[in-house]
């Protein structure tokens, strides 16, 4: 018997219409885990780099991490893997909600689908039951409404539903998957949804899912749950607002944003506010929240309330979370009225809420400077609240300028040339970032932004402090219950960290000091992205309730697999390595890894050659980033190695222009 | 007359207004009931299941009563602060007109015990935004047997047709039996 995991994928082969339900290997869960770990080892397995995002032979593979379903709090993760159509590197954006679990108690792990379907369809998975099922009635509609529907035609309110909206059936770089409460939104993978012709996916299961020791495994959930209580009575004193407390940034809850509006940028993430909150606003903010918000609600099995159903007047009702409450807002130099309002459409559309204000900010600016014109807008109105939502539609409907910029900043930008480059100042490796930018280069976060492959801060960060405490005494009183450190080392590293003088950033801490802080932080993420755990109750806040020495119980106690930190570690070194192996066969070297020039103001070439020299030697890795053949070898990854050598890898250090893609490559060589 | 008798009334109150609809308290109380207890959990086979309607602000965690073998002559629907809630939602019983309070496979009955042999009921106190909270009072009973349905049924049809009559038509029925 398989504990923890069902031990089944369904394999979905779209072309032929053919469903297949085949057991997996359990030695890869050992190796791999599960979630992010066994999707990257299928993608390293069958979609080589000569296979291109919009490829029937590109795979999008929806998994639940391994302990989804088990009743450990917040363990509800889908982790949706495929190839991006935007960085062209391998994509694993995650959504929390209620999907995973309920796949789970379907019988299955992962949703395996590959080919093309002809016509628009969706995927009906209900116990042993799989169905593909016209969805041509559902063309255009959006991501929310689709849902609703599907689960009235098949009479099953209680199907979850992961949908997209116009823009991935456009096949937009940056179009998402939703699920009610949640969505999958970065790296364009709803584009490749819709380009394997799939507008949803709904589940419904009622089987059992079985832990290994049960009274362990409820004894580890119930220490959970009542840390999580603790924890949420003892805010973290000393940080920001948002970093105090467990869970999502709490966008939901809070009315004071003086913090994001004021350090934050506006715009093409380019304009400071610095004295923008004051009370009038505020007021008028915190009333806009209250009208609007109508209950605040969890993911499946988690008490912790970061998401909200918000209702725009006029408009239908949707599920907000995070950092998309303001993002549209700061974009546009409106108010939280219209942040809260364009929203909903773009949660109808399903569109990512990072980069899409940025992309549409970006063409605006473009206006202004004349690199674009009013060619480019026909019909586009004169007030800024409404080009932004002329924008959002032609984007997702492809319609001329929309066409170009629904590519995202990078692509756009080379597409319309006349400098336009310039404007596309805030991606990496050609994905849109957090409008954020700063003064003193932090060494940690320069390495974070470098060589993070989720190419997004926040699923890289968490853990240590952001910044060095004032005092001596604020130091000590936050190291003393920090339990949740690998080794005590960090705390002294933290307690010698000073705001100025010799300690100081960017020289403290040392390079080698940041190699062990990053990788603790990664670690977190890569165990979260495989088990299925929330972010927000393990590696993104500060003193976590899952942390690295726990997490082998939970996993022991849970599947039954022998587990400690030191194997648990290797194992995660195992799957990340991997995904980096699926990324550097596509071509991504060290140079694509930087964060954007303007990020911070003070910068330290020499400093910065020396992290990324550091930091690769410290992972294993050469000077290019590439995992060495010893580091290969000791995870187990011969074949890794072996196919490295084949395609001649190691010879290459990145100097083919970025736009071509590596079948363009292989097409001249 | 019988004499005064205490009983302890366990009541859970629901909150409907502070859940948030995750589920928790079904994921507990299928874990707790599982064979052996926690070794396995399935939402589909709680005792307390939410009724979760996000998009229309309805969330309506409901309990396993009793098992009913034929469902009411109607059913009922609710609307609450312009809220239409489905058909029957408040409705405890397990009832063939819907799947909830079944065991997914044999479509046994299932209802709420209380969570016997623990201090709280674990739904209670995995549910940690307190949409439901956990009350016990004593209360002073009269201590009279109640009388049998059965009796009460007879009862009145004897009364109703009288005591010959009615003793001949039980004698013609087993007679056919
Ligand atoms: S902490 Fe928040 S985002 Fe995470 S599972 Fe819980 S409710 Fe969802
Ligand atoms: S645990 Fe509480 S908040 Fe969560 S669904 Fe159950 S009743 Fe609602
Ligand atoms: S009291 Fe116990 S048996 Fe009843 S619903 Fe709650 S958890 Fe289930």
């Amino acid at each position: 018997m398989r504990y923890a995991e069902t031990g089944f994928n369904l394999e979905v082969d779209l072309t032929r219409g053919n469903i297949e339900r085949v057991e997996t290997d359990p030695r890869d869960t050992e190796l791999y885990l599960g979630g992010l770990g066994t999707n990257a080892k299928i993608l390293w397995d069958r979609v080589p780099p000569e296979v291109e995002p919009f490829s029937p032979d590109n795979l999008l593979i929806f998994s639940a991490g391994l302990l989804c379903g088990t009743p450990a709090t917040g363990c509800n993760r889908t982790i949706v893997s495929t190839i991006s159509p935007q960085t062209q590197l391998m994509a694993f954006s995650m959504m929390g909600g209620f999907w995973a679990p309920e796949l789970k108690y379907a019988g299955y792990d992962k949703v395996i689908l590959r080919g093309k379907s002809p016509n628009l369809v969706y995927i009906w998975i209900n116990n042993d039951k799989v169905e593909i099922r016209d969805a041509s009635h559902l063309k255009g509609k959006g991501a929310v409404e689709t849902a609703e529907l599907i689960q009235q035609e098949l009479k099953e309110p209680r199907a979850q539903v992961a949908a997209i909206g116009l823009a991935g059936e456009n096949r937009v770089y940056f179009a998402s998957i939703e699920q009610g409460r949640s969505s999958a939104s970065r790296g364009g993978i709803g584009a490749v949804m819709g380009d394997k012709g799939v507008k949803a996916v709904a589940v419904r299961g009622t089987r059992d899912i079985n832990v290994a020791r049960p009274l362990e495994y409820l004894e580890l959930c119930n220490e959970v749950l009542e840390y999580i209580k603790w924890r949420n009575e003892h805010p973290v004193p000393g940080v920001m607002a948002i970093l105090t407390g467990l869970g999502s940034p709490q966008e939901m809850k809070v009315h004071d944003e003086k913090w994001h509006t004021e350090n934050f940028m506006w715009g093409n993430s380019r304009v400071r506010r610095k004295d923008f909150w004051n009370e009038d606003i505020a007021r008028e903010w915190a009333k806009t929240l209250d009208t609007m918000r109508t209950r605040l609600i969890s993911c499946y099995n988690c008490p912790m309330t970061c998401g909200a159903t918000i209702s725009p007047p006029g408009l239908p009702t949707y599920m907000m979370k995070c950092f998309s409450k303001l993002t549209y807002t700061m974009a546009a130099f409106a108010d939280l009225e219209f942040g809260l309002g364009i929203a909903q459409s773009a949660t109808e559309y399903g569109v990512d809420g990072f980069s899409t204000p940025q992309v549409m900010a970006f063409a605006l600016e473009l206006y202004e400077k004349g690199i674009l014109t009013d060619n480019d807008f026909p019909g586009m109105p004169a007030d800024n609240e409404g080009r932004f939502y002329w924008l959002l539609d032609r984007i997702v409907r492809r319609e001329g300028i929309g066409d170009v910029l629904a590519n995202g900043t990078y692509w756009a930008a080379k597409q319309i040339g006349k400098g336009a480059e310039e404007y596309a100042h805030n991606t990496i490796k050609k994905h849109e970032q957090l409008p954020l930018k700063l003064s003193m280069l932090n060494p940690i976060y320069f390495l974070m932004y470098s060589t993070g492959e989720k190419i997004n801060i926040t699923q890289i960060e968490g853990q240590f402090p952001q910044a060095p405490f004032l005092t001596m005494e604020e130091k000590e009183a936050f190291v003393k219950d920090w339990f949740q450190v690998p080794d005590d080392k960090f705390k002294q590293i933290f307690l010698d960290w000073e705001p100025r003088g010799e300690k100081s950033m960017p020289f403290y801490p040392t390079p080698e000091m940041c190699c062990e802080i990053v990788d603790w932080q990664e670690r977190m993420h890569y165990i979260d992205d495989a088990l299925g755990m929330c972010a927000g109750l393990s590696s993104f806040p500060l003193k976590p309730p899952y942390h690295i020495h726990n997490y082998p119980k939970f996993i022991s106690a849970g599947t039954g697999i022998d587990m400690d930190e030191e194997k648990l570690t290797q194992a995660v070194r195992r799957y990340r390595t991997l995904v980096r192996a699926n990324n550097t066969r596509r071509g991504m070297r060290r140079k694509d890894e930087k964060p954007p020039a303007d990020h911070w103001k003070k910068r330290f070439p020499e400093l910065e050659e020396k992290l990324l020299d550091t930091y690769y030697q410290f992972k294993g890795w050469n000077k290019q980033g590439i995992p060495t053949k010893e580091t290969l070898h000791e995870l187990g990854l011969d074949y890794v190695y072996e196919d490295f050598e084949k395609r001649g890898v190691y010879s290459d250090n990145g100097g083919a222009p970025a736009q071509e893609t590596s079948a363009e490559k292989d097409k001249e060589a | 007359m019988g004499e005064k008798k205490k009983k302890i009334i366990k009541t859970i109150k629901i909150d409907a207004d502070k859940c948030n609809g995750c589920r928790a308290c079904e994921v507990i109380c299928s874990a707790f009931h599982a064979q052996p207890k926690y070794s396995s959990n399935n939402p589909a086979r709680s005792r307390i299941r939410i009724i979760r309607y996000p998009l229309k602000d309805i969330y309506v965690p409901v309990y396993a009563g009793e098992y009913t073998a034929a469902e009411c002559m109607g059913r009922d629907k609710y609307v609450v602060d312009g809220k239409e809630y489905e058909e029957c939602a408040f409705c405890r019983a397990s009832c063939p007109s819907r799947d909830i309070f079944k065991e997914p496979d044999s479509g046994l009955p299932l209802k709420c015990d209380m969570c016997e042999g623990e201090d709280e009921p674990l739904c209670v106190k995995w549910c940690r935004v307190d949409a439901l909270t956990y009350e016990e009072r004593e209360e002073d009973v009269e201590d009279v047997e109640a009388p049998k349905e059965l009796d009460i049924g007879l009862e009145s049809l004897a009364k109703k047709y009288g005591a010959q009559e009615f003793m001949d038509a039980v004698a013609r029925m087993s007679m056919k039996a």
